[in-house]
């Protein structure tokens, strides 16, 4: 039985996933029991080089796997509770999950306003509320307000905002955003992220932010996990992960070549997974 | 006199192209949300004539409660038809898909020849009068129920697709399957919902040709007759397929006025439209209003 990763106290636990294994096109293996817990109203970022899984485990936790042909074979995830593993992305919608996947994927030949009613589709509490959360929006994304023509026009970074908004519009208890610094200039990465930090501390939503910017994601976070071909296989706190030798190495450093975990004699993997 | 008859025939052209503007937009209802190309477009049109004429007959209802009692049919007939029938094939090859519609089609017509017969029966009448006088023209008053029916219909669709929550959505499943279910929006609800409002509003163009030309097998035709509109006004244009529908309906009218008056060629009004259709297809081969890439609105 799984360990649980950061020791937390589990009523603080929102999400928790135990040892997925996850296959797409019934044969391809990608994620190799995966373990990560989320506590409630935090932010938590998943780390890792480019194929290591991390889209596909946001996927595992929101049910698009079944749209790409891809399914949990092992292990269960459990939100507030619950196994929500290979559920409709609808039903995990409704329960308080929402994903913005990587590139942004608003809809561009709608207006803002219409993207960000789209984001409410699942309530059920009217016209007025949601009215009222759009202005919510527009007051963390006072730029989104100014655009009126079709989100297609937008810059990279107001559609991230756009994106980031209209998972608001839901109200959900959680938010996985996909790798939001993708393709924006060092300056607007550093506003969206302050953006983020700010959303989290005002309406308590919790944060699961995969990235590959992991200074920033870091200088946000509160815990981190670092996955690699489909594996997690470092975890902690944010200093703890800030101050490690090969965190600082692979991750932070400035030198742009990346190694792997798994070449590197001096850190000892763990296998608690297993 | 003959200005007379040709400024009949644009607004007869008029009135008939609303019509198929309307039957045209139901078709890309279901192109642009599902991907299908239901050739058994007509056949609803043909399934909602019959079913408003029976009420009316045997049932020997009013028409003004038949008529609404029809569209609640075609309703739940568009749900079931998509449940039953094309949900099991969401993912198989496009034209294994249109295969079936076609199958569909040829079954429907089928069904309802074993129902009610072969031969063309007549609407009771529903008006007091057989024409109005509409700026000194003739119209027949299903004509002018159709065409107040049909813009009230078009105004309800923008209203639908602009303003409310399923409307949205179904335009969202239109630019991105993956991205709608990401939002919460079941895609197979946005399917059924597709089929539904298509056959219901396509029944209302069935029930008003019906009206005047009587109920027979020759409605399917009328359904034909929306692939040049559609593919005029571009595959996957709301908007496109409306204007499509009013240049076909003028078309038409317009070759028969030309036929009539100069050429004498006979008939050949019913085949003008495709020959307007190749030749606008050579020079925008995606049609006035369709785009290049045309998954994309
Ligand atoms: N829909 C899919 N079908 C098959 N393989 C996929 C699919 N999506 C991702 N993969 C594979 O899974 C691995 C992990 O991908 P992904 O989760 O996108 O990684 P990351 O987000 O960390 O860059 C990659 O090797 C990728 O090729
Ligand atoms: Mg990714």
């Amino acid at each position: 039985m799984a360990e649980p990763a950061l020791k937390l106290d589990p009523s603080e636990i929102l999400l928790s996933v135990n040892n997925i294994e996850v296959v797409y096109d019934d044969v391809i293996l990608v994620l190799r029991g995966v373990s990560l817990d989320v506590p409630k109203g935090k932010i938590v970022t998943l780390l890792g080089p480019n194929g290591a899984g991390k889209s596909t485990t946001l996927k595992a936790i929101s049910g698009l796997l079944g749209t790409e042909d891809g399914e949990v074979t092992r292990g269960n995830i459990t939100f507030m509770g619950e196994d929500i593993a290979n559920r409709a992305p609808e039903e995990i919608v409704r329960r308080g999950i929402f994903q913005v996947m990587e590139g942004r994927r608003i809809i561009e030949d709608m207006t803002v306003t219409e993207n960000l009613r789209l984001g409410a589709f699942t309530r059920k509490d009217g016209g007025a509320a949601i009215r009222n959360d759009i202005d919510l929006v527009f007051n963390y994304f006072p730029r989104l307000k100014e655009r009126t023509g079709l989100a297609g026009y937008l810059s990279g970074g107001e559609q991230q905002m756009l994106a980031i908004g209209r998972a608001m519009m839901a109200r959900p208890k959680m938010i996985l955003l996909d790798e939001p610094s993708m393709g924006l200039s060092p300056l607007l990465v550093k506003e969206v992220f302050g953006i983020i930090e700010k959303l989290c501390a005002e309406t308590g939503v919790t944060i699961l932010l995969v990235e590959q910017n992991a200074r920033m994601a870091l200088k946000i976070a509160e815990f981190g996990y670092i996955m690699e071909s489909g594996k997690i296989v470092l975890d902690g706190p944010k200093d703890d992960l800030v101050n490690n030798e090969d965190v600082k190495e692979f991750y932070l450093g400035g030198d742009k070549e990346r190694k792997s975990f798994k070449n590197l004699k001096s850190y000892k993997r763990r296998k608690r997974w297993l | 006199m003959e200005s007379n008859l040709l400024f009949q025939l644009i607004v007869n052209g008029v009135i008939v192209g609303t019509l198929y503007g309307v039957v045209a937009m139901c078709f890309v209802l279901i192109y642009k949300s599902t991907q299908v190309v239901n050739f058994a477009q007509g056949e609803f049109l043909l399934i909602g004539a019959w079913t408003c004429w029976w009420l009316v007959t045997s049932m020997a209802l009013p028409f003004w409660i038949a008529f609404p009692l029809t569209f609640v049919f075609m309703l739940v007939f568009g749900i079931v038809l998509q449940m039953v029938v094309l949900r099991p094939l969401i993912g198989e090859p496009v034209i294994s898909v249109i295969m079936v519609t076609i199958g569909l089609s040829i079954f429907f017509q089928a069904v309802m020849k074993s129902i009610f017969g072969v031969w063309a029966q007549p609407f009771p009448e529903i008006f007091p009068v057989k024409s109005v006088n509409v700026l000194g023209l003739q119209v027949q008053p299903a004509y002018l129920m159709s065409l107040v029916v049909s813009v009230v219909i078009m105004g309800l669709f923008a209203w639908f697709f602009k303003y409310s929550r399923m409307g949205l959505a179904m335009r969202a499943t239109a630019f991105n399957q993956q991205v709608a279910q990401s939002l919460g929006i079941s895609v197979k609800n946005v399917f059924a919902m597709a089929w539904a409002i298509s056959a219901m509003v396509s029944a209302l163009a069935g029930v008003v040709v019906g009206m005047v030309n009587g109920v027979s097998s020759a409605l399917s035709f009328f359904g034909i007759k929306v692939f040049p509109a559609v593919i005029v006004g571009g595959l996957d244009s709301i908007v496109g397929a409306i204007i499509g529908g009013l240049i076909i309906g003028l078309l038409e009218n317009l070759a028969e006025y030309a036929d009539g008056q100069y050429l004498h060629l006979g008939n050949l009004y019913t085949v003008a439209p495709f020959y307007v259709l190749v030749i606008i297809l050579m020079i925008k081969p995606y049609g006035l209003f369709g785009t290049k890439t045309i998954e994309r609105v």
